[in-house]
C-alpha cells in the first residue's frame, strides 16, 4: 500500500477546498441558510406539524442530505475530471500507485469535504430551529455512507465526462431532482399512493428517510432498507470503478 | 553494459485500428543517453506512454529494472521520471507544492533537502512560493522536469524537452541532463532537434510508421553512414566538366566556380587522391578546398526516406 501517494492526493484535493473556502463551504451553507429561511421560517410557519414534527426541523435531514449529495458528486468529478483537462493526470497514472490509492484519494477528500460541509449545515440549523438527534452515532454513519457513496458516483461522473457540460449535467438534470422529489422537503407518505410507488423507485428517499429517522425516528421506509439500499448503490458503484480501471476506460487509450 | 529497459514485440493498436506501433524491441543500457529520433506520429510518444504506464499495449512485454510494467507495476514505476512532451501543469500550486505533490505520489519520504537541490539545479529555487500559473512556459517546462525529479528516479523520460525552448535555455537543459548521467541517471529522450540528439546522446534509435528502423552508436552510426563532401574552388570558371573527369560523381555548382565531390567515409578507397591527379592532369586548378562531413539530420532523412 502506498500510503505517501494517498496522503499527498488527499492533501492535494483538500488544499483545493481551502484554497475556494467561498465555493466549496461558504455558499452552501448561504444556500442551505436561504432554504430555512424561506421554508422553515416564512412558509413553515403556515404548515401544521409533519410526524409530530415543526416543518422547519422536519426539513433539516433532507437540506443537509440535498448538499451532501449534490457537493460529494461535485467534488469528487471536478477532482478527477480536472486532471483529465489540465493533462496532469499522466503523474498519477505512472506513478506507483494502485487505482484502490487512486480512488481512496481522491473519493476519501471528496467525502471528507462533504461530511464536514453536512455537519456545518447542521449547526447552522441549530440556529434556525430547536434539533434533537435520537441516534447521533446512526446519523453519523448514514452522513459518512452517503458521502462516501455520492463521491463515488460523483468520480465516475469525473471519468466519463468529456467536457465541463457532461461533468454538470448528471448532477443538475439526474441528482437535483431526485434529491428535490425524494422527500428533503416532504414525507411521502403525504403523496397520493400512486406517486408514492413512484417515489419508490427513487433512490435518494431511502438514503433521506434513513437519515432523517436517525434524528427523529421518523421514516417512510424501515431503516434496514435504507441501509440496503445506500449499501446497494455503493456496491454498484465500486464495481463501475473497478471496471473502469481494469479497462482504462477514458483514462487509457 | 546491463539493459535498464528492455522492450519485446511490443505492439499497440488503438480502438480506431490505428497501429501506433509494430512489434517494436528495444534495449536501453543502464546510464546512457538514448536519442529517440522519428517524424511527427512515428510512435515516439505511444511508446513512452506505454512504459511509463499511460497507456496500455496491445502486444508484448516491457521490463524495467527487470520488473514486468504490468505484473510489477509498483516497483517498475518508481524508477521512472517523465516528462511529457505538453506542458502539463497544476495552475494554482506553488512549485514547491506541486513536485512535493510528485515525491509523494511516487512514495518517497519527505525531502526538503532533495527538493531544494532540485529546484536550484533547474535555476527554479527563487520560484518556490510562485503560483505555476505565474511562471513562463520555459519555466514550466522546467518545473514538470523539478517533478519527474522529485523522487529520484533511476530513469528519466524526456519527450521533446526542449520544443519551443529559447537556445540559451535548451543548451542550460542540455547541461542538466548530462551532470543527471553523471550522477548515474539512464535519459531517454525524445526529440525533434537533430542538433539536440548529435549534441547529447550515446546512441540514437530512430523510428517510422511505429517501427524501430535503426539503434546504433552514435559515434558509429555518423560515421557509418556519414557522408562527407568535397568542395573545391575553382581558379577559373568551368563551362563544362572535360570527359576525363566523366567518370567521377562531381557537380559542377555556382555557376563553374566550384566542384563538389561527394565521398562516403566507410570507403576503403574516397577516390580524392586519384581526382586530385585527374584534375591536375586535366589542367584545373583551385585556390581553395574544404570537406564537411553530412549531419545527423542528412543521416535521419535518408532513413525515414528509405523506410
Amino acid at each position: 500500500m502506498n500510503y505517501r501517494a494517498v496522503r499527498a492526493i488527499y492533501l492535494f484535493e483538500m488544499a483545493r477546498t481551502w484554497r475556494t473556502l467561498l465555493q466549496s463551504i461558504v455558499s452552501p451553507v448561504v444556500s442551505t441558510s436561504l432554504y430555512f429561511v424561506v421554508f422553515g421560517a416564512a412558509i413553515g410557519s403556515r404548515i401544521s406539524q409533519v410526524e409530530g414534527v415543526s416543518y422547519g426541523t422536519f426539513i433539516v435531514p433532507g437540506l443537509i442530505m440535498l448538499s451532501v449529495l449534490t457537493q460529494s458528486i461535485a467534488n469528487a468529478s471536478f477532482g478527477i475530471y480536472f486532471p483529465k483537462f489540465t493533462g496532469t493526470i499522466y503523474e498519477i497514472l505512472s506513478a506507483p500507485i494502485s487505482y484502490f490509492e487512486i480512488v481512496l484519494g481522491y473519493v476519501g477528500a471528496a467525502a471528507t469535504k462533504s461530511i464536514i460541509l453536512g455537519l456545518i449545515i447542521l449547526a447552522t440549523a441549530g440556529l434556525f430551529v430547536p434539533l434533537h438527534i435520537h441516534h447521533p452515532v446512526w446519523m453519523l454513519a448514514f452522513l459518512v455512507l452517503t458521502a462516501v457513496t455520492f463521491s463515488l458516483f460523483g468520480f465516475i461522473i469525473g471519468i466519463w465526462a468529456d467536457g465541463f457540460e457532461k461533468l454538470q449535467m448528471i448532477p443538475m438534470l439526474v441528482v437535483t431532482p431526485l434529491t428535490f422529489l425524494g422527500g428533503s422537503f416532504y414525507s411521502i407518505d403525504m403523496l397520493p399512493p400512486a406517486w408514492r410507488t413512484v417515489a419508490l423507485l427513487n433512490p435518494v428517499v431511502y438514503l433521506i428517510s434513513g437519515f432523517r429517522w436517525s434524528f427523529y425516528e421518523i421514516a417512510d421506509v424501515s431503516v434496514s432498507v435504507s441501509i440496503g439500499m445506500t449499501t446497494a448503490f455503493l456496491v454498484i458503484c465500486l464495481v463501475v470503478i473497478w471496471w473502469i480501471f481494469r479497462t482504462g476506460y477514458r483514462l487509457k487509450n | 553494459m546491463s539493459s535498464i529497459i528492455s522492450v519485446a514485440n511490443l505492439s499497440k493498436t488503438y480502438g480506431s485500428g490505428f497501429k501506433a506501433l509494430k512489434n517494436v524491441n528495444l534495449d536501453i543500457k543502464r546510464g546512457e543517453i538514448f536519442a529517440l529520433l522519428g517524424p511527427n506520429g512515428a510512435g515516439k510518444t505511444t511508446l513512452i506512454s506505454i512504459i511509463c504506464g499511460i497507456a496500455n499495449p496491445s502486444e508484448g512485454k516491457v521490463l524495467v529494472g527487470g520488473e514486468n510494467i504490468q505484473t510489477s507495476y509498483r516497483k517498475a514505476r518508481s524508477l521512472i521520471g517523465l516528462v511529457p512532451q505538453e506542458l502539463h501543469t497544476d495552475a494554482f500550486e506553488s512549485v514547491w507544492a506541486t513536485v512535493s505533490f510528485s515525491r509523494g505520489l511516487f512514495g518517497k519520504p519527505k525531502n526538503p533537502d532533495h527538493i531544494e537541490k532540485v529546484l536550484k539545479d533547474l535555476s527554479l529555487w527563487d520560484k518556490k512560493d510562485s503560483k505555476i500559473i505565474t511562471l513562463s512556459g520555459g519555466m514550466k517546462r522546467r518545473v514538470m522536469i523539478a517533478k519527474a525529479l522529485s523522487h529520484e528516479p533511476q530513469i528519466l523520460f524526456l519527450d521533446e524537452p526542449t520544443a519551443g525552448v529559447d537556445v540559451e535555455l535548451r543548451k542550460g537543459m542540455w547541461e542538466v541532463v548530462r551532470t543527471l548521467q553523471q550522477s548515474g541517471v539512464t535519459i531517454i529522450l525524445t526529440t525533434h532537434y537533430i542538433e539536440e540528439a548529435e549534441e547529447m546522446a550515446d546512441r540514437i534509435g530512430v523510428i517510422n510508421k511505429g517501427e524501430i528502423v535503426l539503434v546504433e552508436d552514435k559515434a558509429t552510426l555518423m560515421q557509418k553512414l556519414g557522408k562527407k563532401r568535397l568542395t573545391l574552388h575553382l581558379q577559373g570558371k568551368l563551362d563544362a566538366l572535360p570527359e576525363s573527369l566523366g567518370h567521377y560523381e562531381l557537380d559542377l555548382c555556382d555557376g563553374g566556380a566550384t566542384l563538389v565531390y561527394d565521398y562516403d567515409t566507410k570507403g576503403e578507397r574516397t577516390g580524392i587522391t586519384s581526382l586530385l591527379g585527374d584534375l591536375r592532369t586535366a589542367g584545373i586548378r583551385f585556390n581553395d578546398l574544404d570537406t564537411t562531413q553530412s549531419s545527423l539530420e542528412d543521416i535521419f532523412v535518408d532513413l525515414v526516406r528509405a523506410s
